[in-house]
């Protein structure tokens, strides 16, 4: 009882008549096709190397263009030959010139011994598939593909359109039922026997000479009508990218396909020495019964897809530079921008630091230079606090800051005085919390020794462009999650207001906040504002302070710490 | 882009090509031995003028990775280089004495060089003192990247600039010859980079790293670009539009992608700032052959001479990152595997 192995090959010919003699010498006979689009000079030497072998034999040579039928027509004939010339043949293994044996062969006749009806082929309806190229599954099987999918990309793409729009079908012959799957199969004797022997052969073949990929479909769907078990998956490990492209397998990956426990890996980069040389040699260890288990190979496999696909969220770089709203993730991990609250309380940034057990920021998109916390020139990454820098391009800066942080949380001040370029950007951001007391601009204008016509004519400012940005947070389009409080609300009740926004920048530790920050003293804010208003200027976005009067109802300003039980 | 638009870079393709065309003749070959080109090899392209002492560590770097064969222009040099580049088996030496400048900055021998001998082949256009990291350079050759290339059907590869230093004055540690300059400059600036897209080429423009925070925090616009793309696989009719920035066709500056997933890219470590770095502006600085009238030059000798009487120049900060590997500069976000796996 035995195993053979066809072969289909078109390069890297030295490789392949290695592998060939490795299988060959183990008793395994060898159908070899090679493409008929390779020089005379290059498959005579080829031929010429494994001459010496009596169990190899070359079969009749078709034109194998990916997609088209060439490939079908070669392992006809290929299997045809084994079947012919190598009566003890029981399963018959389907494998590439870049195909590496990742196991004994014994282990693999072994395997196949103990399963002698089964023919391990995938087979999949074409409802169920997933993976297939271009988004074609089933019309690979009802319309026509006159053209190639790697010369004439638009011509094929705009006639599948035409075919659709016209409502073109093939008709696909009686007894059919249209599977894809793996080119690589295993199939017994029984059943390969049963479909090259098929009464309707011509007719089939003829339908599946139009149909487009037939490689991974012609057997998939043929062995369907004949076998008695099929096994719906495939003895070689080989991995596809996005674009439908085989991964290629090299030195580095040596432990991770010795322990995967398949039979046969492809592809093998025809330069890795290393696992060639491994895995062809030939050992008369102890016979391991394992079943193939590709799940780390898959991981792997599956991560570089979706690295190429989805990318990690929130990074600019040289290779993935997203257009907007195809980001992803704006921004790389959860930020809290707080506008107003430093005006308000003095120390707020220690004090919030101390309450979220982190560094907080000042005002990073000030005028004249980047606050990072703690007065630092430079932050993560090597960040500068050049405001040139920043305002040179506002957007990387921020993103920058929230990529080279990852893992802590950020938090900075934010208010009308500061480059206000990013306020859309962090408005469509999901991970912004934007906390804002309107108008809380005026506390360090009321406080400031300021000419009075100059406090007015910065207030009417300042004011101008807080309302922009309100305006940009109450958009519809709004991602960020907003909080908005007027000053005199605020000042109401800043430690309810306080207790939420703490706990949501920080959701680990939940607990009660202790010590409230201390507010600025605001003794005659309300006359201030009042001041305001004479003067013809409408401050309305502080919201409603009684005039002349002073707000007495945060206890922050008794001047001793807040005591929540 | 318009069909207008196109045209337009059609022309200034036609124009590169023809420039490249003309100066050829400023171009004397001292040792041609570009007839030993095998077909497929890996080319390395370069310019250089008195760079003798790196010259060793350079070519056995890029011999080691897999390059088989070095084209390089020689500007003029008077340390030796010329001779040394001569006697080397694997290497094509060209002697200009013409203006670096008016050959914009190299490029257009360079492009001739490739039109005639690269035509069909990889090549990797770089500087002395630019070292190529590309995914698993540690395990897989430069052969098993443009084979996968290959296989992907790109034909262009970036690899930003990675501007390395060492940590305290450049002085402090002398190069020796032959050395790999990274045990040296071994700091980088992880995440200070900006980016913005160039509507007309289509490329990547990157600015930052050490050279904006210290040089120029006040003229961000200045900046010297970063973005490169100096792997190729060469078609006579390509050529590079400003250093290897950038090139056309324009379809090869697309080495970026633009929904969300990362293509695979390298860097370019950069080891600029050694101990001949002081001299090396300041001749450079009186020669004023250099990019937008030497500012870059200016900018260094500026920032030399704000940092002390001594001329000490020292780029560390505390949050520069000491480069180890590849995987590194992965996952700091700075290059990506992509789908290479």
């Amino acid at each position: 009882m035995s195993l053979g192995f066809i072969m289909l090959c078109h390069t890297a010919f030295d490789r392949a008549a290695q592998v060939a003699r490795h299988w060959a010498g183990q008793g395994c006979p060898v159908v070899i096709h090679v493409d008929r689009r390779v020089g005379a000079a290059a498959y005579a030497r080829f031929a010429e190397r494994l001459a010496d072998l009596d169990n190899v034999k070359f079969g009749p040579r078709f034109a194998c263009e990916w997609g088209t039928w060439g490939i079908v027509a070669a392992t006809q004939a290929a299997a045809e030959l084994m079947l012919a010339s190598f009566p003890q043949v029981r399963h018959v293994y389907l494998a590439s010139g870049s195909c590496l044996p990742l196991r004994p062969v014994a282990e693999l006749k072994h395997y196949l011994e103990a399963r002698p009806t089964t023919d391990f082929i995938e087979s999949v309806t074409t409802e169920d598939v997933i993976w297939t190229v271009g988004g074609l599954n089933e019309e690979r099987f009802t319309l026509r593909f006159p053209f190639s999918w790697k010369k004439q990309r638009r011509l094929f793409d705009r006639y599948v359109k035409l075919q659709r729009r016209v409502g073109f079908r093939r008709r696909i012959p009686a007894g059919l039922v249209p599977h894809l799957g793996s080119q690589w199969w295993c199939l017994t004797r029984q059943t390969l026997s049963a479909i090259l022997a098929d009464p309707r052969r011509a007719e089939f073949d003829r339908y599946f000479r139009r149909v487009w990929i037939p490689d991974e479909s012609y057997f998939q769907t043929m062995a369907r009508r004949y076998s008695r078990a099929i096994e719906s998956r495939s003895l070689t490990l080989s991995k596809f990218d996005f674009q439908g492209k085989p991964h290629i397998f090299y030195d580095d990956h040596l432990q991770l396909l010795r322990r995967s426990d398949c039979f046969v890996a492809r592809k093998i980069w025809p330069q890795a020495d290393k696992l060639y040389r491994n895995f062809l040699a030939v050992d008369g260890g102890a016979m391991a019964q394992a079943e193939p288990n590709p799940g780390k190979i898959d991981r792997l496999f599956a991560k570089a897809v979706e690295r190429r696909t989805r990318g990690r969220p929130g990074l600019y770089m040289q290779s993935r530079f997203p257009r907007e709203n195809w980001e992803n993730g704006r921004t790389a991990a959860p930020y809290s921008v707080f506008e107003g609250f430093a005006e308000l309380f003095e120390n707020f940034d220690g004090w919030l630091g101390k309450a979220i057990g982190s560094r907080v920021h000042g005002h990073l998109f000030a005028p004249d230079r980047v606050a990072f916390a703690g007065g630092e020139r430079q932050f993560n990454g090597a960040l500068p606090d050049s405001a040139a820098l920043r305002d040179y391009n506002p957007r990387a800066f921020l993103t920058n800051l929230i990529w080279n942080a990852r893992g802590e949380r950020q938090c900075f001040q934010f208010g009308p005085q500061d480059n206000q370029a990013l306020g859309w950007f962090m408005a469509l951001d999901p991970n912004a919390q934007i906390s804002v007391v309107t108008g809380a601009w005026a506390v360090p204008l009321f406080r400031a020794n300021l000419d009075f016509a100059e406090i007015r004519k910065t207030a009417a400012q300042l004011q101008k462009i807080e309302a922009g940005h309100l305006e940009i947070l109450r958009s519809p389009w709004l991602k960020a999650r907003v909080r908005i409080w007027t000053l005199a609300e605020f000042v109401g009740a800043p430690m309810e207001h306080l207790q939420a926004i703490v706990d949501e920048a920080s959701p680990r530790s939940l607990r009660r906040l202790t010590e409230a920050p201390k507010m600025v003293d605001l003794t005659g804010f309300g006359r201030f504002l009042q001041n305001l208003k004479n003067q013809g200027m409408q401050p309305h976005l502080v919201g409603d302070f009684p005039v002349g009067e002073d707000p007495q109802l945060s206890p922050a300003q008794r001047g001793k710490p807040y005591l929540v039980k | 882009m318009s069909v207008w638009g196109s045209y337009r870079l059609r022309l200034a393709r036609k124009r590169l090509r023809f420039r490249a065309f003309r100066k050829r003749r400023e171009l004397t070959a001292i040792a041609n031995r570009a007839e030993r080109i095998r077909r497929g090899d890996l080319l390395l392209f370069s310019t250089l003028r008195n760079e003798r002492i790196r010259l060793p560590y350079f070519l056995q770097y890029y011999r080691e990775m897999g390059i088989q064969h070095f084209l390089i222009v020689d500007n003029g040099s008077d340390d030796g280089s010329r001779e040394y580049l001569e006697a080397q088996p694997d290497v094509s030496l060209w002697l200009a004495r013409a203006s670096y400048k008016r050959a914009r900055f190299g490029v257009d021998w360079l492009n001739w060089l490739q039109w005639r001998y690269a035509h069909g082949h990889w090549c990797l256009t770089v500087d002395p003192d630019e070292f190529f990291v590309y995914p698993f350079c540690d395990t897989r050759p430069l052969r098993a990247l443009t084979d996968w290339l290959d296989v992907c059907a790109i034909h262009s590869f970036g690899a930003m600039l990675l501007d390395m230093y060492p940590k305290g004055p450049l002085e402090a540690q002398p190069y020796r010859e032959g050395q790999d300059p990274i045990e040296i400059a071994c700091w980088f600036d992880s995440g200070n980079y900006m980016i913005a897209r160039n509507p007309q080429y289509g490329n990547l423009w990157i600015q930052g790293g050490p050279r904006a925070r210290v040089f120029f925090p006040d003229a961000p616009a200045q900046a010297p670009a970063l973005n490169k793309i100096p792997l190729v696989k060469w078609h006579r009719h390509y050529a590079y539009a400003s250093s290897t920035h950038m090139l056309l066709p324009r379809s090869l500056n697309r080495t970026y992608d633009e929904w969300g997933g990362e293509k695979a890219s390298g860097c370019l470590l950069h080891a600029k700032f050694l101990h001949m770095f002081a001299a090396k502006a300041g001749e450079e600085l009186d020669r004023r052959q250099h990019y937008g009238a030497s500012k870059e030059y200016l900018a260094y000798d500026a920032g030399l001479k704000r940092s002390g009487p001594q001329a000490s120049l020292d780029l560390w900060c505390a949050w520069s990152e000491k480069y180890i590997n590849w995987r590194q500069l992965e996952i700091l976000g700075l290059m990506s595997k992509g789908n290479w796996a």
